[in-house]
C-alpha cells in the first residue's frame, strides 16, 4: 500500500522458515502483499508494513508463521482497558 | 436478485454511511441467484451487512452465479473475520443448512480476500467438502477475476485506502461524536461558569459557548482534515499526525472566539490540539494498515500527552477569571 508506513519494529509476526512447505498460501491472503516465495523459501519483505490481521498465521498448513492477531483501533484498545479494569466481558465495539 | 439499484437502496446507504441505521443494515443470510445459474455456476460467500451485500450484487450484473450469505451479525467481511463471526464454522453450517451439495455440482467456494483473517480454508474442505478460494479484495474486481479463470492479479490483493475511501467514512465519525459531545458540552458550561462570584450562569453561556466553539474547531480537524490529508500528514504515530492539523484548527480557534485573556486564548488553543489528536488516534480504528500492537504503542504516548494537556486545559480555563 503505497503511501502509508506506520510505527516501525511493533509487528508481532515471526516467520520460521524451517517450517514452511512453501505452499503460498500466506503470499496469496496477506493484504499487504509482504510475503515473497522464491527458491530460497519464503521471505518477509517489509515486516514493518504488517498490521496483524492474523490471516497468514491462520491459513498456514504448518504453523510455520505466527502473529498476535487483532483489529489496530484505539477505540477497541480503549474499551479492552476499561473492561479489564472494571472486570466485564462485554465487548462494546463500533464496527 | 437485482443488481442495480433502487430508490431504497439508495437512501439506505446513506443512512448506514451517515451512521442512523449502521448497526442494524442487514440482509437474511441464505442463499441467493444472481443471474440465472446452474449446478456449475460460481459459489460466491459473503457478510449479512447490507453495504456489503449490495457493494457485491451492484458488480455482478455480468455474472450469473450463487451468492451465500453468512450471519455475521450485520457487520462487514474484515471486521466480521476479525471478530470471528466470519469464520469457517459459519461457512461451514451455512453451506450444509443451504445444502449447498445438492444445488451445486462443483466443490469450490469463492470467499473474499479480507475473509482469511478469520476462514481457514483446511477447516472449511475438512467441515463440508468443499475447496476454498479465495477471490480478490473488492466486489468490482470480480467479474475480472471470474472470466481471467479465478486468477487475481497483485493489485486485486492489495488494500488501498484512497481520499475517497477516506472521506466516506467521515460522516460516521461525526455522527459516533454525538453522544460524547453531548456529555463533554454539559462539563464544558459547568466549569465555564466557574469564577470569584463562585457560579455566574451568564460568563457560564457567554465562556461556555468559547470552549464548546473550540471543541468543535478541535472536532473539525480530527474528524475531517485528519482523514482526507492523512498520507501527507508528518509523524508516523497518529496522535502526532493530529498535532499539525490541531495547530491550524487552534489558530482558527483564537481567531474566531473573542477571549478576553491570554491564558483564556491559551487553554482554548490547547483543547483545540488535544481534541484533534485524540481523534486522529481513534481513527486507526478506520484505517486498513495500522496493527493493534503499533496503536497500543502510540496510546502508551499519547495518552498521557493528552490526559496533561486536558489537565492544564482545566487548571488555565478555571483559574483564568481569577487573574
Amino acid at each position: 500500500m503505497r503511501g502509508y508506513r506506520y510505527i516501525e519494529g511493533t509487528a508481532t509476526l515471526r516467520v520460521d522458515r524451517q517450517r514452511c512447505v512453501g505452499c503460498g498460501l500466506c503470499v496469496l491472503v496477506c493484504p499487504h502483499r509482504i510475503f515473497g516465495l522464491s527458491a530460497e523459501g519464503l521471505e518477509v519483505r517489509d515486516p514493518d508494513l504488517c498490521m496483524e490481521c492474523g490471516a497468514c498465521a491462520r491459513n498456514c498448513p504448518v504453523q510455520a508463521l505466527t502473529v498476535a492477531p487483532g483489529v489496530g483501533c484505539a477505540s477497541a484498545l480503549m474499551g479492552a482497558w476499561i473492561n479489564r479494569l472494571l472486570g466485564r466481558k462485554v465487548l462494546l465495539g463500533c464496527c | 436478485m437485482a443488481t442495480t439499484a433502487s430508490r431504497r437502496d439508495r437512501w439506505g446507504t446513506l443512512g448506514a454511511r451517515i451512521g442512523i441505521i449502521r448497526r442494524n443494515y442487514r440482509v437474511a443470510p441464505g442463499l441467493y441467484a444472481v443471474g440465472t445459474p446452474g449446478p456449475t455456476s460460481p459459489v460466491l460467500i459473503t457478510a449479512n451487512y447490507k453495504l456489503t451485500f449490495d457493494a457485491l450484487r451492484f458488480q455482478l450484473g455480468t455474472v450469473d452465479g450463487w451468492l451465500l450469505i453468512l450471519d455475521t451479525r450485520g457487520i462487514n467481511v474484515w471486521c466480521a473475520a476479525g471478530k470471528g463471526t466470519f469464520a469457517a464454522a459459519e461457512v461451514i453450517e451455512r453451506v450444509r443448512g443451504c445444502r449447498l451439495a445438492e444445488v451445486v455440482s462443483h466443490r469450490q467456494l469463492i470467499l473474499p480476500q479480507l475473509a482469511a483473517a478469520g476462514v481457514t480454508a483446511q477447516a472449511v474442505r475438512q467441515g463440508c467438502g468443499f475447496t476454498v478460494l479465495f477471490g480478490p479484495i473488492r466486489a468490482a474486481d470480480l467479474p475480472a477475476f471470474l472470466a481471467q479463470g479465478k486468477q487475481a492479479t497483485e493489485a486485486m490483493r492489495e488494500v488501498t485506502f484512497t481520499v475517497a475511501e477516506r472521506a466516506v467514512l467521515i460522516p460516521v465519525e461525526l455522527f459516533l461524536l454525538a453522544k460524547p459531545l453531548l456529555t463533554t458540552l454539559a462539563l464544558v458550561f459547568l466549569l465555564s461558569g466557574i469564577g470569584p462570584s463562585l457560579f455566574s450562569l451568564t460568563a457560564a453561556l457567554g465562556r461556555g459557548l468559547m470552549l464548546l466553539g473550540a471543541t468543535l474547531v478541535g472536532i473539525a480537524g480530527g474528524a475531517v482534515l485528519v482523514p482526507l490529508l492523512l498520507p501527507w500528514l508528518p509523524g508516523r504515530q497518529f496522535w502526532c499526525k493530529g498535532l499539525l492539523p490541531g495547530m491550524a484548527a487552534a489558530a482558527l480557534t483564537c481567531s474566531l472566539v473573542s477571549w478576553s485573556t491570554l491564558p483564556e486564548a491559551f487553554a482554548l488553543a490547547l483543547w483545540t490540539v488535544t481534541v484533534c489528536s485524540y481523534l486522529a488516534m481513534h481513527f486507526t480504528g478506520s484505517t486498513p494498515f495500522t496493527s493493534p500492537s503499533g496503536v497500543e504503542y502510540e496510546m502508551r504516548r499519547g495518552i498521557p500527552v493528552q490526559i496533561l494537556a486536558s489537565c492544564l486545559t482545566l487548571i488555565l480555563w478555571i483559574g483564568s477569571p481569577f487573574f
